[in-house]
C-alpha cells in the first residue's frame, strides 16, 4: 500500500516550506515505505544522534539542511557529540577532526535543536510523558523511553531523526502502534539468586545477556524485584541495545505497560520462553571483560550518562578516599547534571576525590583517556557499563575489565585492579 | 512477501563477492568506514573486509550511528556493493537512502524471505537487480 499524505505533508514533499523541509519529508516517506507505514503521524519533541561526528557526509548532510532554511518544527534535544565543550582541554584527538565535529554541532544548533549535548535525555527535567510519541534516536535513549516511560518512539537513527524533527512527522508504524509494542519473548529470572538482583551490577550483566538471547523481538522479563529504579532499568536497557537490536522491553512490576506478564503480552502465548540463570550472569561478566590481569590505568564510568543519583552513590562508595595517585577515574554524565551537582556541592568533592567529570561526550567515542603506559595496546581500562565495555575494545583499541562500582572505586583508591569476586562465589 | 519474493528497501543495482556476516554486524563500532574493515573484535568476521561485497546479515544490530558510518562508507567507496537482509532495518537503510539523496550513490538493500537467504548465501559473486532479484554469477 502506498503512503497517503496530508496536505501539509505533501507541500512538505513538494517543497513549499523550502529544499532543507523538502529534504526532510523525502527521507521521511523513504522510511515510511521501508517500515510498510501507510501514513504519517505527529510528534511531539525529538532527539538527534547525528550530530556526533562520523565524517563529511554528516556535514553535508545538515549543510543540506540548513543552507534548504530547515528549521525544527517540535522541541528538540541534542545527542552526544566527540567534544566536551565545558572540559575542551581534555580532548586529545587531532585538531582537523576536533574543528570538523564543532561545525556538525553548530549545524545542528542552527536548525534550532537544544545544546543539551546528552545521551540521556530521559534525565532532563522535561521529558516525554507516558503514551507520547516522540522521533528518538541513541539506542539506549530509545529503549529507555518505549520501556521506562512508556512514550512511543520506533528505532531511529542518524538522519530520520532530524527529518522527523524538521517535519514534525514520523511514519505510523512499528513501535508507534499498540500491536507493535506487545512482548514476544518471555525471559524467566527465576534461575537468578535474589542476592545478585539487590546489586546494582546485576542489571547491565541481565541487559547484556538478553539483548544476545532475544536479537529483534520484544522481551517481557519476569523476575525484576518490583519498582526496579530507573537507573537499573537504564544500565539493563543501554546493554540489552549494545548486545542486540532491543528497542523495548517489558519489565513485569516495573514498566509501566507490563502490569501484568499477560497485559505485556497483549493476551497472547509469548512466541518462546527463555531462562537465565546465574551462570549467565557470570559468564557475561567474563565475556564482557577482554584481559583480567596486568596493569590498571583507568576507570570510566557513566555510559550511559550518570545521573544525579548514580554521583550520590559513587560519592558514598568513595567514603572520603581519593583515586590513588597517577591513577585516571573519568565519569561521563550531561551538562544539566553537572549544573545540579554544582548546586549540591559534589563537584568540589568529586574533584577533590581525584574524578575527571566528562560532559557533552562520553570516553568511548572520542580520545580522552590518558593511559599513564604510552602503548595505548597495553591500557586496560575498568567499567561498569556493559555498553561501554562491549564498544571501547574496538573503538579506542583498548582491553576492558567489568566489574561493579564497588570494584572500579575500590580499584581507582588502591590504583591496581582490584575484583571483589565473593559476590559470584558458588557460581 | 512470498517465499520466493524479494522486497526492495533501497533500489539499485550491484556485482560483487559474496560476504556473510555469521552474526549480525553494528556498523559503528563494529565497521571502520576509511577502511571497509569489520573492526568488531567479538564478530566472527572481524578482519573481513566488505567493500564491494554482496553482504548478507540476517537482521540490524546495535547503535544508532550505524546509519552515519554506512552513509560515510558510501562515500568514500569502502562499502558494501549491496545488503540482503531478512528483515528490513530502518537504521541501516537510511545510511543507504541518505547516500543515495545526498552523492547520488545508491547501495541497493533487498530483504528475501529467510529460504531465499539460505540458498543465496551461498553463492560465491552475485548480482543484485533493480526488481531486488538475486542472480548467482
Amino acid at each position: 500500500m502506498d503512503l497517503v499524505l496530508t496536505t501539509h505533508e505533501q507541500a512538505m514533499l513538494d517543497g513549499t516550506h523550502g529544499a532543507g523541509c523538502q529534504l526532510a519529508m523525502r527521507i521521511v516517506a523513504r522510511t515510511a515505505s521501508v517500515m510498510g507505514a501507510t501514513s504519517l503521524r505527529p510528534i511531539s519533541g525529538a532527539h538527534i544522534d547525528s550530530c556526533l561526528y562520523h565524517g563529511q557526509s554528516g556535514i553535508d548532510f545538515a549543510k543540506r539542511l540548513v543552507d534548504g532554511g530547515a528549521q525544527v518544527a517540535v522541541p528538540t534535544t541534542l545527542n552526544v557529540s566527540s567534544l566536551d565543550l565545558l572540559h575542551p582541554e581534555l580532548y586529545r584527538g587531532d585538531a582537523a577532526t576536533g574543528t570538523a565535529a564543532r561545525s556538525l554541532m553548530t549545524l545542528y544548533e542552527e536548525l534550532g535543536c537544544s545544546p543539551t549535548w546528552t545521551c540521556a535525555p530521559y534525565q532532563l527535567d522535561d521529558r516525554p510523558s507516558f503514551g507520547d510519541h516522540v522521533a528518538w534516536a541513541e539506542s539506549n535513549a530509545i529503549v529507555f523511553a518505549n520501556s521506562v516511560l512508556g512514550a512511543r518512539t520506533h528505532r531511529y537513527g542518524d538522519f530520520i531523526d532530524i527529518a522527523a524533527a524538521v517535519t514534525g512527522r514520523v511514519p505510523d508504524a512499528g513501535l508507534h502502534t499498540d500491536e507493535g509494542r506487545y512482548g514476544q519473548v518471555l525471559v524467566d529470572l527465576s534461575e537468578v539468586r535474589s542476592d545478585l538482583l539487590a546489586l546494582d551490577v546485576a542489571y547491565p550483566l541481565i541487559g547484556h545477556v538478553v539483548g544476545g538471547l532475544v536479537g529483534t523481538d520484544i522481551p517481557v522479563i519476569v523476575g525484576l524485584p518490583a519498582n526496579t529504579s530507573e537507573d537499573r532499568l537504564k544500565a539493563l536497557g543501554a546493554a540489552t541495545a549494545s548486545a542486540g537490536t532491543v528497542a523495548l522491553f517489558h519489565a513485569v512490576g516495573s514498566t509501566p505497560e507490563a502490569p501484568t506478564v499477560e497485559a505485556a503480552f497483549g493476551g497472547r502465548v509469548p512466541e518462546r520462553a527463555v531462562h537465565i540463570s546465574t551462570t549467565d550472569l557470570r559468564d557475561a561478566r567474563d565475556v564482557l571483560s577482554t584481559r583480567l590481569d596486568g596493569f590498571l590505568s583507568a576507570i570510566s564510568l557513566g555510559t550511559p550518562h550518570y545521573s544525579v543519583a548514580e554521583f550520590g552513590e559513587l560519592l558514598r562508595v568513595l567514603d572520603g578516599r581519593a583515586v590513588a595517585d597517577g591513577f585516571r577515574a573519568y565519569v561521563s554524565t550531561g551538562r544539566d547534571v553537572l549544573t545540579e551537582l554544582n548546586l549540591r556541592g559534589w563537584t568540589a568533592q568529586l574533584e577533590h576525590a581525584g574524578i575527571q567529570i566528562v560532559t557533552d561526550t562520553c570516553t568511548y567515542i572520542t580520545p580522552i583517556i590518558e593511559s599513564p603506559n604510552a602503548d595505548k595496546s597495553a591500557s586496560l581500562i575498568m567499567t561498569d557499563s556493559a555498553k561501554w565495555a562491549y564498544y571501547a575494545p574496538g573503538n579506542l583499541g583498548v582491553d576492558v575489565v567489568f566489574g561493579s562500582l564497588g570494584d572500579c572505586v575500590e580499584s581507582a583508591v588502591a590504583g591496581d585492579l582490584m575484583r571483589d569476586e565473593q559476590d559470584w562465589a558458588d557460581v | 512477501m512470498s517465499e520466493r519474493g524479494a522486497r526492495v528497501i533501497v533500489p539499485g543495482t550491484a556485482h560483487g563477492e559474496v560476504l556473510v556476516l555469521d552474526e549480525p554486524l553494528s556498523f559503528w563500532g563494529g565497521l571502520d568506514a576509511e577502511t571497509g574493515l569489520i573492526i568488531d573484535q567479538r564478530h566472527p568476521q572481524v578482519g573481513r573486509s566488505v567493500s564491494g561485497r554482496i553482504v548478507f546479515m540476517t537482521v540490524g544490530r546495535g547503535s544508532s550511528s550505524a546509519s552515519s558510518v554506512l552513509a560515510e562508507a558510501i562515500r568514500l567507496g569502502t562499502a558494501p556493493a549491496g545488503l540482503v537482509m531478512q528483515e528490513a532495518d530502518e537504521i541501516v537503510a537510511l545510511g543507504a537512502i541518505v547516500a543515495d539523496e545526498i552523492y547520488g550513490k545508491a547501495v541497493p538493500i533487498v530483504v528475501v524471505a529467510a529460504a531465499s537467504y539460505a540458498a543465496q548465501k551461498a553463492f560465491k559473486s552475485a548480482k543484485i537487480e533493480l526488481d531486488g532479484s538475486i542472480i548467482q554469477t
